[in-house]
């Protein structure tokens, strides 16, 4: 199984979860249906003409109907966005096999998702709400509600030790380890540039190598660059993850972003940043490091909330290994290789696990704020959008690119706040795409539909889509593809003392051809190939042996034949041989040899010999092996 | 038949200057590149004249890997690659990347500032060296060039510790460089995979030492080192400014803070508070309890253990100091040593190995009048006590990674050639392997029997593996295909391919045999005598009685005619081709016997 993630879009749907009582959200009316019936009142709330679900949000798992998932043997996790339903699969499914991931992808991991089920258990919610799911409901649901898929598949969130079990079942595997899988495949996973420690996967065996190719970026941020000279030779590349915003160049976002913050806070107001705790959020404090003393904001308070913001932080210091040339001859000298070493200790940047606590006796306005969730649905960033929303001097800048900033900003409708959208998507762009194939020159490309035609709103944009020869196949969900390709050959060893005892014959120039009998043994998907075992002398009993006994032991095969036989020749050689009344006649086909005292008769024709005689053993031993002197064996 | 050739240059049956010459598969690798820490003259460095007399050793060498960054290990490297004259690749962890040259760079300035040796390795020589590193991660596999690929694991020896896989085809060789089997304050235990190299080339430091459990040592350390300070005294404890210094200071750390205890600990300063920013960056590299905890509390954040300064060493009352070098042989360890030998009151714990030639060698074997340098006479009253804290396996661990490992060859470097023997025999007993010890400039040669590998239809192999479905069956199953070699491509196909890809056709080479048998009965009985005869016989084979009247035993034909003169003898027509040759010979032999008498 390559990657298990999550679908957090579902959570749009969703009311926010408040961290104080908001007056505001509890007081919105009821969704009422058409006809006037009134059973939903409960689940549904309408906000500035929106629909939403009041109830604790659910998340839209991977396909989990389609197979077995406990014949599952191996999970390949490519960065760490893409495991976040890793405990709805290890633990409901009965799945009993390994995953493996980069260190960096398991602990930033754990990060995320321990910040996940922090915010949704911090403000528990009675209702769950299940009728709106009802098909016959959801139907006369107004959009989006109503075209949402799969909302009977919808899960609650998972708790910590559920993750903690699912994390436990994790391998830890480094850049360019060669993983051998059961002995048939080897995978290994290389640096994909997207993230720390985010990978891109070669499967492969002797002969057949596939390409995971999901979530890569040719930029150079922080992470190690994008490892392309192994994605060669490739028979089939499986293209995902590509930017979610292929219009927007991530540089031109981010002088974007940081001259709007500039802005905002010279005017007074406070500027809100919904991020994940991990990932651009190092690029962006980066950044600021550079800009906030050239632009004055040297006394403006940056603050990171978040229950793994300190966890993030630290962790993203002691990667030195996976991290781009820079930071690592950085971490030589020794230097901690992220600037925001440096905003900490000079007090420019501080974080706290949640608002409550010491946060409220350090908080001073304006100020800039960085937490999650970037759905905000849920996570402090509620309650920024709720105490800043009103105030037309604030701004909430949005970069994280998941989620739609319109529908996210929906519930907090009618909003003074300013919203900018400066979305920093790092991974391939359909330029970088089309640059990557053409160097790594797979035999096939599969992606996903979407990347196969134009962006549904913008269909005039050609550009906008995977362009490779052959074209790319495409698959959708659950639906199932076959690769085209055929597997002919498979690796197996002889052993040297078989090795020693075959005969190579020159069959044609430069061509030669041993015939091999052995005993095949297969272990652990590894083929080795034996001298046969001598044949067991026959124990000298006095017993009187049974018919069966005899029985030959082994099935072995004789070799095939090739070649044919010269008249002359073979009567000459039969004369040699004492055989003195040969006489010859010749047939439409062939000959007839006869040995008239023996009562034998040999049929020779061009592709096939036929000795037929009464049963006398040793003479018919005899003719076959003379026979067979000048027939090659195969 | 291969072989893999191991020549030490140094370490061999010795401590000090490891470099080793492997030659496996027509590649030659060089293991580490270290110094002597015994000797000031030549021996100090390996003699690379016997790579090549003249010429680069770039052309004689495929790579380098340093297993980690003691001075035995890689201290040799900028003379090796800047003096002596290397351009290939160097492989390192990323921590033996980020420590090595300041290392190097403080041995270059002992032995040029302070003795003012010339013709010695420059700091730019360094900065040059250290460009030809390549980094590797751990498990990462690296292809050298296209056979050969070499993979490192963690050995737990001191930071970025590793030992290196060397692979060609399927002939490999384990280099172990120093090692530790037992996690320790902040480091985790060496481990290998079953890999089944060829070779294994293990240090042997402790061959003959099994050292009781880190704990009660531990404990003795404590209690010594809180006598001492209690009554008064000075503690000093040479060490290397990374390694065993962070988990002494560890240990140190967590027993003041337990028991409020208030004399002053230094640690020499220069490389230390450096050396300690190494482990917090690295801190993936260290054990997992400290891995789990960093985020709450860095325990390379020491609040007991401050900074030293020369001047301190004249403060009266206690204290307690850690001075590089570990061995005593120079620098400032050397110099607090000389202050404070002359008072019975002060103690010198010795926490690792001593080279012999230096006078931490010296003061342990029991030498307390010690010649120093411009003929002083230094006498030693303070009391000296050995620890072995030094992060090597001991003699159980090193047979705990042979079993790990399974090697089919051992081979012993950087230990004593006594110990070695003692060990050898013990290997060579437990593991029924041949276990070597070569010394330095001795060429070890082993022989290797490699499998062939080759490329099989899988048409073949499916057919193979399907029809001999049962593992465990009596009867091994012959596999019969035909070997094509063309140009260096070996493929093993069916018979029948073959033919087909070399435009030959099959030659079909069929006997038929006539057999009498006396049956009065009639034809179709007789048919049918038979073949239940041959169902009795044959229990494991087919046999098919036809419409036709005829029989078939696989695919063997059988069909009864009744003789043209003599009713009552029928003849049997047994025919088969050349590939059922012994069933149908076994046939023939059978039926010619006769039909057993009562039908069953």
């Amino acid at each position: 199984m390559l990657d298990c993630g999550l679908d957090m879009t579902s959570t749009l749907n969703f009311l926010p979860l408040p961290l104080v009582q908001s007056p505001r959200l509890s007081k919105l009316p009821s969704w009422v249906l058409k006809d006037g019936s009134m059973f939903l009142d409960k689940e549904l709330k309408e906000c500035s003409g929106h629909v939403f679900v009041d109830s604790v949000p659910e998340f839209c798992l991977p396909e989990t109907e389609l197979l077995d998932l406990s014949t599952v043997d191996v999970i390949l996790i490519s960065n760490y966005h893409c495991m976040m339903a890793l405990p709805y699969i290890t633990e409901y499914t009965g799945f009993t096999g390994t995953v493996y991931a980069t260190e960096p992808t398991v602990q930033i991991g754990r990060l995320l998702m321990e910040e996940l089920v922090n915010s949704i258990e911090r403000v528990p919610k009675a209702q769950s709400a299940s009728m709106w799911k009802n098909k016959e409901v959801q139907r006369l649901l107004p959009a989006p509600l109503k075209d949402a898929v799969e909302v009977s598949m919808w899960r609650k969130c998972y708790t910590m030790p559920e993750v903690n079990a699912a994390l436990s079942k994790i391998q830890l595997v480094g850049y360019s380890q060669k993983i051998e899988l059961f002995g048939a495949v080897q995978v290994t996973p290389l640096s994909s540039g997207y993230a720390l420690g985010s990978s891109n996967w070669i499967i492969q065996s002797h002969y057949e190598k596939v390409s995971y190719v999901s979530g890569s970026s040719l930029l150079t941020t922080h992470p190690q660059p994008m490892d392309q000279a192994s994605l060669k030779n490739s028979d089939v590349l499986i293209l995902t993850g590509l930017t979610q915003i292929p219009t927007a160049n991530p540089d031109g976002m981010v002088g974007e972003f940081c001259s709007n913050l500039a802005m905002t806070v010279r005017n007074g107001g406070n500027v809100l940043v919904p991020c994940y705790p991990s990932g651009v959020i190092y690029d962006l404090l980066e950044c600021l490091y550079q800009y906030i003393d050239s632009a004055g904001l040297s006394n403006v308070p940056f603050y990171f909330i978040s229950p793994v913001a300190n966890s993030s932080l630290e962790f993203s210091q002691i990667f030195a290994e996976w991290l781009c040339h820079n930071k690592q001859t950085k971490v030589y000298l020794p230097e901690p290789p992220f600037p925001h070493a440096e905003l900490i200790q000079t007090n420019k940047l501080k974080h706290y696990p949640s608002i409550h606590g010491d946060f409220s006796n350090d908080f001073k306005q304006p100020c800039v704020v960085f937490t999650g969730h970037p759905s905000l649905r849920f996570g402090d960033v509620v309650h920024f959008m709720e105490l800043w929303g009103k105030s037309s001097l604030n701004t909430v800048i949005f970069t994280e690119p998941d989620f739609s900033y319109l529908d996210a900003l929906a519930p907090y409708q009618p909003l003074a706040m300013k919203c900018v959208y400066c979305p920093i998507d790092t991974r391939l762009n359909f330029i970088q795409v089309s640059k990557l194939l053409k160097e790594v020159q797979p035999l096939h490309v599969v992606c996903p539909e979407q990347y196969t035609q134009p962006p549904p709103t913008q269909s005039h944009r050609t550009d906008l889509m995977v362009d490779c020869q052959p074209p790319a196949m495409s698959y959708r969900r659950a639906e199932v593809l076959t690769l085209p390709y055929k597997r002919r050959y498979e690796k197996i060893e002889i052993m040297p003392d078989l090795a020693d005892s075959l005969v190579p014959l020159e069959i044609k120039p430069g061509i030669s051809l041993a015939t091999v009998s052995a005993v095949l043994h297969t272990k652990d998907n590894k083929h080795v190939l034996q001298l046969p075992p001598k044949p067991p002398q026959p124990p000298a009993s006095k017993k009187r042996k049974r018919v069966s006994d005899d029985v030959p032991e082994c099935k072995s095969l004789k070799p095939l034949l090739s070649g044919s036989i010269p008249m002359d020749q073979f009567v000459q050689t039969l004369e040699k041989h004492g055989f003195s009344d040969v006489k010859v006649e010749d047939t439409a086909k062939g000959h007839i040899v006869l040995l008239q005292e023996a009562e034998t008769l040999i049929q020779l024709e061009e592709d096939s010999t036929h000795i037929i005689c009464d049963n006398d053993e040793p003479l018919r031993v005899k003719l076959r092996d003379l026979v067979l002197k000048f027939l090659q064996k195969f | 038949m291969p072989e893999i050739k191991v020549t030490p240059l140094g370490a061999g049956q010795d401590v000090g200057r490891s470099c080793i010459l492997v030659s496996i598969a027509g590649k030659n690798v060089m293991l580490d590149c270290g110094m002597h820490m015994g000797y000031n003259d030549d021996r100090r460095f390996p003699d690379f004249s016997y790579i090549t007399q003249n010429g680069r050793l770039t052309d004689f060498l495929d790579c380098v890997i340093i297993s980690h960054f003691h001075l035995d290990h890689c201290g040799a490297l900028p003379y090796f690659s800047e003096m002596v004259g290397y351009d290939g690749p160097i492989y390192m962890t990323h921590p033996t990347k980020a420590i090595c040259p300041i290392l190097l760079e403080d041995y270059r300035k002992i032995t040029v500032d302070k003795k003012g040796e010339t013709n010695f390795f420059t700091s730019q020589m360094i900065k040059d060296c250290m460009k030809k590193v390549v980094a590797v991660h751990l498990h990462q596999t690296v292809q050298v060039d296209e056979e050969l690929e070499i993979k490192a694991y963690y050995a737990g020896h001191v930071l970025g510790a590793a030992m290196f896989q060397i692979k060609v085809g399927c002939e490999s060789v384990v280099y172990t460089g120093d090692y530790n089997m037992t996690p320790d304050r902040h480091l985790g235990a060496a481990w290998l995979d079953k890999c089944r190299p060829d070779l294994l080339i293990t240090e042997s430091t402790y061959a003959t030492t099994i050292r009781d459990s880190k704990r009660c040592r531990e404990r003795d350390f404590l209690k010594k080192v809180h006598e001492t300070v209690e009554r008064g005294g000075k503690v000093l404890i040479p060490v290397f400014a990374l390694g065993r210094a962070q988990e002494l200071c560890i240990l140190l750390e967590t027993f003041w803070e337990r028991m409020n205890l208030k004399a002053p600990i230094y640690f020499s300063t220069g490389l230390t508070e450096k050396a300690n920013h190494y482990y917090k960056l690295f801190i993936t590299w260290t054990n997992q309890k400290i891995r789990k905890t960093f985020v709450q509390r860095n325990m390379f954040e020491f609040k007991h253990i401050k900074a030293f300064d020369r001047a301190f060493a004249d403060n009266p009352g206690p204290m307690v100091v850690f001075a590089t070098p570990g061995m005593l042989h120079a620098g400032q360890s050397l110099q607090i040593f000389r202050k404070w030998a002359g008072n019975e009151k002060n103690m010198v714990i010795m926490p690792g190995y001593c080279v012999q030639g230096t006078v931490g060698h010296k003061i342990l074997s029991g030498q307390r009048k010690l010649e120093m340098e411009g003929r002083q006479i230094l006498e030693v009253k303070m009391q000296v006590e050995y620890m072995s804290f030094s992060a090597h396996a001991d003699a159980k661990g090193i047979m705990q990674l042979i079993r790990q490992a399974e090697p089919r060859n051992v081979l012993l470097v950087h230990g004593e050639a006594k110990k070695m023997e003692f060990l050898k025999q013990k290997i060579e007993q437990e593991f029924h392997v041949s276990c070597f010890m070569p010394a330095n400039g001795e060429t070890t040669t082993i022989l290797t029997n490699p499998c062939i590998p080759v490329d099989i239809s899988l048409g073949l192999l499916k057919r193979e593996t399907a029809t001999g479905a049962a593992p465990e069956a009596k009867r091994p199953r012959l596999m019969h295909g035909s070997l094509l070699m063309k140009d260096n491509s070996f493929r093993l196909v069916s018979p029948e391919q073959a033919l087909k890809e070399l435009g030959l056709a099959e030659h079909q080479l069929r006997f038929t045999c006539r057999v009498h048998i006396q049956d009065p009965r009639k034809e179709h009985e007789t048919v049918l005598r038979v073949y239940n005869h041959l169902k009795g016989v044959l229990k494991d084979y087919s046999v098919q009685h036809l419409p036709d009247g005829s029989i078939t035993v696989e695919s063997i034909l059988i069909q009864a005619t009744a003789h043209s003169e003599d009713q009552a003898t029928k003849v049997l027509l047994v025919s088969w081709t050349y590939q059922d040759e012994e069933l149908g010979s076994f046939l023939t032999s059978l039926l010619k016997k006769g039909l057993p008498q009562s039908p069953p």
